[in-house]
């Protein structure tokens, strides 16, 4: 792959919460990404329109609210009706465990929740970016 | 305060006695080379009385309850009563919350601290269309004046104080309030509370902002004025370093970004022709305690200090209660661990003890699973009890500010104030708080502090424990509390039923009077409590404002 990963760190719903969403697109930056922070209360369409327009590998979406099952998989489906489910889709925050196994099947290819160091969610998708 | 002659001998002393000590370390190292705190203010090995030669009693500390107030804002401290405890509570409906307050009241909390879901904070009722999914998950949903009804059923406003976590919509809410203790029969000038009502730190870290920066600052002047004359007792603001803590930032930034916050409102409202000394006394602060427990019982002297000297030689204030700064503490919730979540319990109790020597007037402890979720009923008692341990068994209470005169306290102190003064004046020089941070000055700072917070922990050189050492392997944790996802739904029946039966041509015509006075210069705040009273939903009262105010615009800074 000749150009960097490509990655949109995402806000959705009205949570506030950005302090683990911007340290970790800081971390994904420093690793050699290219980096589009949204900024806060992203509807799970504009968040869908931003990855395209933007041309992204992945997204990485964090919420805090407890809103995770509602948006988390609406922005999946959403690429998925734009045709554009080649681009991985990471969810972060505060989601309880028994949550997970459901977003994973929604297709959120991966959850990281408090206390994931930066470099196991860099990892994780640099191994896992479907356009190659 | 010393003899000159013995600190002299005493330095001497000293630098002997480092000498000894450093050739002796360059044998066996200490443990790092270098010993900050959270500020970046260097440690040193040990604090003698030349680390505060300068110190003047009078002039730096003086007597409890007396100026600059560095060591507390009562005479008697928590001789007298000891701080209000008050657990920010509040999920789901007006009548879940309604059984917890009741539930936080009988196990002996002393004030209530309503939290509002999101979509109650940024101004949309529940059948918003961004409302879905957000419906009572952080905190419980008021859609109007019926739902605050609920809320408070069974309590006696005059006799409990309320704290209330609102900012942009803050004068509805308390409209609300007003209103629903009307009908318990107690007026305006019996309630007793908090409204948070601090935008510009929401622009900062919180994120719950609706209107641009200029109606914004007007609504909480509004409300400055309208307490002054009906709500006396009302503690009209809650500047708030707490979420600007959460959010990254150093002890010392703390400070500085909350008084920076606070210089911002006291011109606002001169501007707009108050009287320092009529609303200056209102005003209270929020801070968040964290685990390096010496400094932050600097920090907490220092703001009060800090405080005290800006309300007196800046603007001019001649009542003693406009410099003081009293303050409510939550314990960091950034602290709290997904890892071995009992070790939590131990992280708060720390965090306790540091607000408490620190001189706080109320305390929110967080509970041990808030890293998951919202907590449970037995993890809020045992944060609850974690207060009341302090109080009644520690014995930290019988004396106030029992640190004061240690070395390493009284320098700390200092230097988080000389650090604060550094960024008010950094502050000041880009044009105040505001342009600070349209410009993302303040943002970025924050920004910075936590992201090296982050690279220590995954470098090892700061350790969390249970997450980057001594982890063990653990099993999902159980019995979290789930908030029902139907709550929506519930709400929006409860909305709709309310749209069939109040009288709509009443609501319509306070909600054009509060639009046409909006576009004019009048408090809104009698506009507002109208519409309330009216049963207008709080997505309405909020939409019109929204129409003639316009929204604010993040300026976003990575």
């Amino acid at each position: 792959m000749d150009r960097p990963i490509r990655v949109v760190v995402a806000k959705p719903g009205l949570d506030g919460h950005d302090r683990g969403a911007k340290v970790v697109a800081r971390a994904l930056r420093d690793a050699g990404m290219e980096v589009i922070y949204t900024g806060l209360r992203q509807t799970p369409e504009q968040i869908a329109e931003t990855a395209i327009q933007e041309d992204a590998d992945c997204v990485a979406m964090s919420i805090l609210s407890g809103a995770h099952n509602h948006l988390f998989p609406k922005v999946v489906n959403l690429l998925r009706e734009k045709g554009a489910d080649d681009i991985l889709v990471v969810g972060g925050g505060v989601i309880p465990e028994d949550d997970i196994p459901g977003l994973i099947e929604a297709g959120i290819a991966g959850i990281f929740t408090p206390g994931t160091p930066t470099s196991v969610t860099i990892d994780f998708i640099k191994n896992n970016i479907k356009r190659k | 305060m010393f003899n000159k002659e013995k600190l002299e001998q005493l330095k001497k002393a000293h630098e002997e006695w480092e000498n000894t000590v450093t050739k002796a370390v360059a044998k066996r190292p200490e443990r790092k080379k270098e010993f900050e705190t959270s500020s970046g203010i260097a440690v040193k090995r040990a604090y003698t009385p030349a680390d505060i030669e300068n110190l003047d009693y009078d002039r730096d500390l003086s007597n409890p309850g007396e100026y600059p107030y560095t060591r507390g804002v009562q005479p008697t401290m928590y001789r007298g009563k000891f701080w209000t405890m008050r657990q920010y509570a509040g999920f789901a409906t007006a009548e879940e919350s309604n059984k917890r307050y009741k539930y936080l009241l009988e196990q002996g909390q002393t004030g209530l601290s309503v939290a509002f879901d999101l979509p109650t904070q940024i101004g949309y009722d529940s059948d918003h269309a961004l409302s879905e999914g957000e419906v009572g998950k952080v905190g419980v949903a008021i859609d109007s004046l019926k739902d605050m009804e609920i809320l408070f059923d069974g309590i006696p406003l005059d006799k409990v104080s309320t704290s209330m976590t609102t900012n942009a919509p803050a004068s509805v809410l308390l409209a609300m309030y007003i209103a629903v203790a009307e009908k318990q029969g107690v007026s305006s000038d019996q309630l007793s509370g908090t409204i948070q009502n601090d935008i510009l730190k929401e622009y900062i870290a919180r994120g719950t902002y609706i209107f641009p920066v200029e109606p914004s600052m007007r609504l909480i002047t509004n409300i400055f004025e309208y307490c002054s004359k009906h709500v006396p007792k009302w503690n009209t603001i809650s500047i708030s370093g707490y979420h600007i803590r959460e959010a990254g930032s150093t002890a010392a930034q703390e400070v500085a970004f909350t008084l920076a916050d606070g210089i911002a409102y006291v011109d606002a409202a001169v501007k707009a022709g108050l009287d320092v000394d009529e609303f200056g006394p209102r005003l209270s602060f929020f801070f968040n305690s964290h685990n390096e427990i010496l400094e932050e019982v600097a920090k907490f002297r220092a703001a009060r200090r800090l405080w005290a000297k800006i309300m007196k030689e800046r603007f001019k204030a001649e009542d003693p209660k406009s410099m003081m700064l009293r303050f409510h503490t939550q314990t960091a919730g950034c602290t709290l661990t997904a890892q071995q979540p009992d070790n939590n319990v131990v992280r708060v109790a720390m965090q306790t003890l540091a607000a408490v020597l620190g001189g706080t007037q109320s305390l929110h402890t967080n509970s041990r699973d808030e890293a998951l979720a919202l907590p449970t009923e037995d993890s809020v008692r045992i944060a609850l009890r974690t207060q009341q341990i302090v109080a009644y068994e520690s014995g930290v209470t019988e004396t106030a500010d029992p640190l004061a005169g240690s070395y390493y306290i009284e320098s700390l102190t200092d230097q988080i104030e000389q650090k604060a003064v550094e960024y008010l004046n950094k502050i000041d020089e880009i044009g105040g708080a505001a342009k600070a941070i349209e410009k993302g000055y303040i943002q970025k700072e924050i920004q910075d502090s936590a992201y090296k917070y982050q690279k220590e922990i995954e470098a090892g050189e700061r350790i969390v424990v249970g997450v980057n050492k001594f982890q063990i392997k653990e099993s999902a944790p159980k019995g979290l509390l789930k908030v029902d996802p139907k709550v929506g739904e519930l709400q929006q029946k409860k909305l709709a039923e309310l749209r069939k039966i109040r009288d709509n041509t009443k609501v319509n015509a306070a909600l054009e009077k509060l639009g046409n006075a909006a576009k004019g210069e009048d408090n809104l705040m009698p506009f507002i409590l109208d519409a309330v009273k009216a049963y207008a939903t709080l997505g309405e009262i909020c939409g019109v404002l929204r129409k003639v105010f316009g929204e604010y615009q993040q300026s976003i800074v990575l």
